[in-house]
């Protein structure tokens, strides 16, 4: 086990592995996504009380979901290069970072859409909103941190230690459309609890669910790939790859 | 198919904006992820080649 874990946990072993999935992760991805945004543009209904804007859910909630779960894959691998000094886990926190901030920003940009015709206004500082609004910034608290150390080591740490911190945060936007009054439906599509909507809705979102998780590992294998080759730009077996990329 | 017409998928009964907003967004945003590492690679493999025929003409200078 931990020699599997030090042999993955390793940049060339892991850049070499994630070379071979990436086509099969980058083309499930894009299937999954087109089809479920086809589905549910076209062929899911229309709400009763929301009519056509509920199609906003099927790029909002996905996003949602997966601007929170990064959150929290993020903050893993931070604290696993906290304790076990791996490498590639701040390489990971390192991608995951911009990433995250991107999908943040998505469930931000299309629930505020969503809110205008629905609610009548664009934002609302309640706790729901609030707390999502904070996950952004530490989002873009962690690169820019980053940005502004010189060493790579201790940036590393630096930007671990405040992903470990800045966990406290989910439950608050977790649990906050059940402590506080809120504009914003409490969830309404959970692992353990039957969906409350009908199967002709919460098919294509769970469609859509899958397919941004699929994505978020795509373009994190992509960033981690990229990050990989600039740390270890002075390595043989990545100037081998150079040369190979020059004399075809 | 839930749109009779092609006129009434615009429309959305009449939120086509903010329903196509979003998903205009959201094509920007997950492209643009594809795209950055995309670049980040391709500009690193740029330099690096150069990098190794600047060195190996340093050496055939040298030797």
């Amino acid at each position: 086990m931990w020699k599997w874990i030090h042999k993955f946990g390793s940049p060339r072993p892991f850049y070499e592995v994630s070379e071979y999935c990436l086509p099969w992760l980058s083309g499930m991805a894009f299937v999954t996504i087109v089809v479920g945004s086809i589905w549910g543009l076209l062929f899911a209904p229309g709400d009763y009380q929301q009519g056509d804007t509920v199609r906003i859910m099927y790029m909002h909630v996905p996003a949602s979901i997966l601007a929170q779960s990064s959150y929290m894959m993020m903050a893993t691998a931070a604290a696993i290069f906290l304790i076990w000094r791996i490498k590639l886990a701040d390489v990971a926190v390192q991608a995951m970072a911009p990433i995250g901030a991107s999908i943040t920003f998505l469930a931000l940009i299309t629930g505020s859409i969503w809110g205008k015709p629905m609610w009548g206004t664009w934002w609302v500082w309640d706790a729901r909103l609030t707390s999502t609004l904070v996950l952004f910034f530490l989002f873009v608290g962690i690169m820019a941190l980053r940005s502004a150390m010189e060493n790579r080591e201790s940036a590393g740490r630096a930007t671990a230690i405040l992903a470990v911190i800045g966990v406290i945060n989910l439950p608050i936007i977790k649990f906050s459309v059940d402590w506080w009054n809120t504009l914003h439906q409490p969830a309404s599509f959970t692992l353990t609890e039957k969906p409350a909507m009908p199967a002709e809705m919460w098919l294509p979102l769970l469609v859509m669910v899958i397919g941004f998780y699929l994505f978020f590992f795509t373009v994190l294998i992509m960033r981690m790939q990229a990050e990989i080759l600039s740390r270890e730009y002075r390595s043989e077996w990545v100037s081998e790859r150079v040369k190979r990329e020059a004399f075809g | 198919m839930q749109f009779e017409s092609l006129a009434e998928f615009v429309q959305m009964g009449g939120y086509g904006a903010f329903v196509f907003s979003v998903y205009i967004i959201s094509a920007v945003v997950l492209i643009g992820n594809v795209i950055l590492p995309l670049q980040q690679k391709r500009r690193f493999f740029a330099d690096q080649v150069g990098r190794q025929k600047r060195e190996e003409r340093e050496e055939r200078v040298q030797s």
